[in-house]
C-alpha cells in the first residue's frame, strides 16, 4: 500500500481542526499565484466562502457580483470563454442551488471550464437550518455531462483540490465545502489526484467508502469495529464524479459488503454512485448513511450529525448489519 | 469616477479577410438573400422558428457584413469581435448569415435540426465554429457577455467588442436584469446589446403576456444608454452601432423595433409564427414574395 501520509491517530485528542473552506481560500490564492488567468468571482459572500485572500491580493482579478447567483454562474461562462479559469462561489444552497440550467446549459454543454464552490453543504452548517443546509449538491451536479464533482475530506485536501481544479483549466468541476471546523487527517504530503480515490485503512472484512467531512468518522468507525474484531477498508472518495471504480470494485471484491457515508442526500449522492456501480458490477450488500429524502433543521452541528445519524456509532452499526447479510 | 477608455491602438488593427465594403443596397440584397435561406432550411427542416429570425436577418446581415471584425475562415481568431446570441431558437438566421459570409457552405443549411448536423435545433458552440456559445435556455447570454468583456478589460484588450442580441420576451428571465444591474455597474463600454424589439412571444404580444414598457426607462434606471432604432434598416443598424462604439461613459443597449417575420407578409406581425415553419405551399408564397421584393431592391439600386 501507498504511503499516503495520513495522521497517525484519528482518535487522538489534539487532532487540529479547521473549516474545509479555509483550505479553499488558501489555494485560490497560492493558484491565483501560479497562474494569472485564475480569477474569481463571488455573490455578496466573500468572507464566508474563503475567497478573500485572494480579494485582497488580486483585487483586479476578483469581481464582486452581488446577491445575483444566475449571473455569477453565467459570468464565469464568460470568462472562461476569454481563457480565463475562474472560480465562482456561493453557499451550495445557492449556487448550484438556483442556478441548475445555467450551469448545464452554458457550463457543461457548452464546455467551459467554470469552477463552482458551494460551501456550507451538509447539515453540519447547523443553526441557519435546512434552507442553508444544502444536501442535493452532489446529485445535481453528478448528474450533468462534463462535470467533475469534489468534496474535499478536511482543509488541507481541500487546498490541493484547489490547486488541481486550476491547473485541469478546460474541465467544469463542482468543488463542495462545509462551513464547521473538521479534523485534519491528512498532512502536507498526502497525494491528490482529481478522479483518485484513496485506501486509508486496508482490511479484508467490509469496505467503508465516504466522502467530505464524513470521512473522519469513518476513520474513527474502523477503530471501534478494530475493537469488536472486525477488520474494515476505508476508502476515501474525493471525487465522486468521475469514480474511481477500479479501486472501488477491487475493495467490494475483496470485501463483499460495503457501508457509504456522505452529508447529502443518498438519492444521487456518493451512496447512489457507489449503488449504481456495484448493482452493475459486483452486486455486495451495501447500506447507505447520508440523508434519506427529508431535509436538516436547526441545531448545533454535533446535535445534528447525532439526530440525523452521521457519527461513527452509527457507521460502526450499520458495518454489523452488512456484516451479518454478507455471503457467507 | 474612473471611465474605462479604449486606448488608441499602438500597432495597426489587423483588419479581418472580410475587407469588402458593401453598399446598402447590396448588403440588403444579401438580407433578402438570407430570408430565402431561411425560409428553404425551415421547409426542409420541418419545425423551427420563423418569425424570429426573418426580424432579425438585416441586423445579422449589417452585423456580419459591415460591423464586426471577424475572419469566416479563421473562426477563433484572437482579435475578432463576438457575437452572443442569447435567444438561441433565432439561430436559423446567424446559421444562414455564416453560410453566406462563408464559414461553411450554404448547402450545409439544409440539415438543420437533423441528426448528425453540426446545426443544431438551437446552437451548439462545440459543434460549429463561429458560434461562440451555446444557447436556447433565455436570459443567460448578457451574462456570459459580461463575463467576456470583463475578461477582455482585464487583459487590456481595446479595439474588440461583445454584440449581444436578445429577444424581447426573453428580458422576462431574471438573469437577464441581473447582468443588466452588473454591466451598469461595471460601465463595460465594450459590450453593445441589441434587443430585438419585435413585440411577440410564444403566448401572444409582449405587452399581454409581461410588459416591458417603459422598457426605455428600465434600462436608463440600470444605467445603460438607450437607442431606438428601426432594426429592419440596415443602415440604421450600421450608424447604431457606430454610435455604441463611441458611447463610454456607460453600456450600450439598441432598442432594435422589428416586424416579425419581416419580407413575408403572412408571416409579419403574427405571434402565431413565432415557433412555425412553413409547409410547402406558404414557403412558395414566401419565396416568391420574397424573390419579387428582390427585384425591386435591385431596380431601385439600378435608378442610383
Amino acid at each position: 500500500m501507498i504511503d499516503l501520509h495520513l495522521v497517525h491517530n484519528v482518535r487522538a485528542k489534539d487532532l487540529v481542526q479547521e473549516p474545509i473552506r479555509k483550505g479553499f481560500g488558501r489555494g485560490l490564492l497560492k493558484a491565483g499565484e501560479i497562474d494569472e488567468n485564475v480569477v474569481a468571482a463571488c455573490a455578496d459572500l466573500t468572507s464566508s466562502t474563503a475567497m478573500n485572500l485572494f480579494a485582497e491580493k488580486f483585487p483586479d482579478r476578483y469581481i464582486e457580483i452581488g446577491v445575483a447567483e444566475q449571473n455569477l454562474v453565467t459570468v464565469g461562462a464568460g470568462l472562461a470563454a476569454m481563457g480565463k479559469v475562474p472560480f465562482v462561489s456561493s453557499y451550495a444552497a445557492f449556487s448550484p442551488g438556483r442556478n441548475w440550467e445555467q450551469i448545464r446549459t452554458t457550463i457543461c454543454l457548452n464546455e467551459r471550464g467554470v469552477k463552482i464552490v458551494g460551501s456550507h453543504a451538509g447539515v453540519s452548517v447547523g443553526p441557519d437550518g435546512a434552507t442553508h443546509q444544502m444536501l442535493e449538491d452532489i446529485a445535481l451536479m453528478r448528474v450533468l455531462p462534463n462535470m467533475i464533482v469534489i468534496a474535499p475530506g478536511d482543509s488541507l485536501e481541500a487546498e490541493r483540490a484547489t490547486l488541481a481544479l486550476a491547473a485541469d483549466k478546460d474541465h467544469p468541476a463542482y468543488l463542495r465545502l462545509a462551513r464547521e471546523a473538521t479534523p485534519i487527517i491528512t498532512t502536507d504530503k498526502t497525494p491528490f489526484q482529481i478522479g483518485k480515490a484513496y485506501v486509508y485503512r486496508e482490511g479484508k472484512d467490509i469496505t467503508l467508502i465516504s466522502t467530505g467531512t464524513m470521512t473522519y468518522h469513518m476513520m474513527v468507525a474502523a477503530e471501534v469495529l478494530a475493537k469488536d474484531g472486525i477488520d474494515a477498508e476505508v476508502i476515501h472518495v474525493p471525487t465522486i464524479k468521475p469514480l474511481d471504480e477500479a479501486t472501488i470494485l477491487k475493495s467490494l471484491r475483496k470485501t463483499g459488503c460495503a457501508i457509504t457515508a456522505e452529508e447529502a442526500q443518498i438519492a444521487g449522492g456518493l451512496g447512489g454512485a457507489i449503488a449504481e456501480l456495484a448493482a452493475e458490477q459486483c452486486p455486495v450488500p451495501i447500506k447507505r448513511i447520508g440523508m434519506r429524502d427529508r431535509f436538516g433543521e436547526s441545531g448545533e452541528p454535533n446535535e445534528l450529525l447525532q439526530h440525523f445519524g452521521l457519527t461513527a456509532t452509527h457507521m460502526a452499526l450499520a458495518a454489523h448489519e452488512m456484516l451479518s447479510r454478507k455471503a457467507k | 469616477m474612473h471611465i474605462w477608455l479604449p486606448e488608441p491602438a499602438t500597432t495597426a488593427i489587423i483588419t479581418s479577410s472580410m475587407r469588402q465594403i458593401y453598399s446598402i443596397d447590396e448588403l440588403e440584397l444579401i438580407a433578402n438573400d438570407i430570408r430565402q435561406d431561411i425560409i428553404k432550411m425551415l421547409l426542409e427542416a420541418k419545425s423551427g422558428h420563423s418569425a424570429g429570425p426573418l426580424g432579425l436577418t438585416d441586423i445579422f446581415t449589417a452585423l456580419y457584413f459591415n460591423v464586426m471584425k471577424h475572419d469566416p475562415k479563421n473562426p477563433d481568431w484572437d482579435d475578432r469581435d463576438i457575437l452572443i446570441l442569447s435567444n438561441g431558437h433565432c439561430t436559423p438566421v446567424r446559421y444562414a448569415t455564416m453560410a453566406r459570409a462563408g464559414y461553411f457552405d450554404r448547402a450545409e443549411l439544409m440539415t438543420l435540426r437533423k441528426l448528425g448536423s453540426r446545426l443544431q435545433g438551437h446552437p451548439e458552440r462545440t459543434k460549429l465554429p463561429g458560434v461562440e456559445t451555446t444557447s436556447g435556455p433565455l436570459g443567460s447570454g448578457l451574462s456570459q457577455a459580461a463575463g467576456m468583456a470583463t475578461a477582455m478589460r482585464m487583459d487590456g484588450q481595446h479595439h474588440r467588442w461583445v454584440y449581444v442580441i436578445t429577444g424581447d420576451g426573453e428580458l422576462n428571465e431574471g438573469n437577464i436584469w441581473e447582468a443588466a444591474m452588473f454591466i451598469g455597474k461595471n460601465k463595460l463600454n465594450n459590450l453593445i446589446t441589441i434587443v430585438d424589439r419585435n413585440n411577440i412571444q410564444i403566448d401572444g404580444p409582449t405587452e399581454t403576456v409581461m410588459p416591458l414598457e417603459d422598457l426605455r426607462g428600465k434600462w436608463e434606471a440600470f444605467g445603460w444608454h438607450v437607442l431606438e432604432i428601426d432594426g429592419n434598416d440596415v443602415e440604421a443598424v450600421i450608424d447604431a452601432c457606430s454610435m455604441a462604439r463611441a458611447i463610454v461613459e456607460k453600456p450600450v443597449v439598441i432598442i432594435a423595433h422589428t416586424i416579425p417575420g419581416k419580407g413575408v407578409d403572412f408571416m409579419e406581425y403574427d405571434f402565431h409564427w413565432h415557433g412555425s415553419p412553413p409547409n410547402a405551399e406558404q414557403a412558395k408564397t414566401a419565396l416568391k414574395e420574397l424573390r419579387t421584393l428582390r427585384g425591386r431592391i435591385k431596380s431601385e439600386a439600378d435608378h442610383d
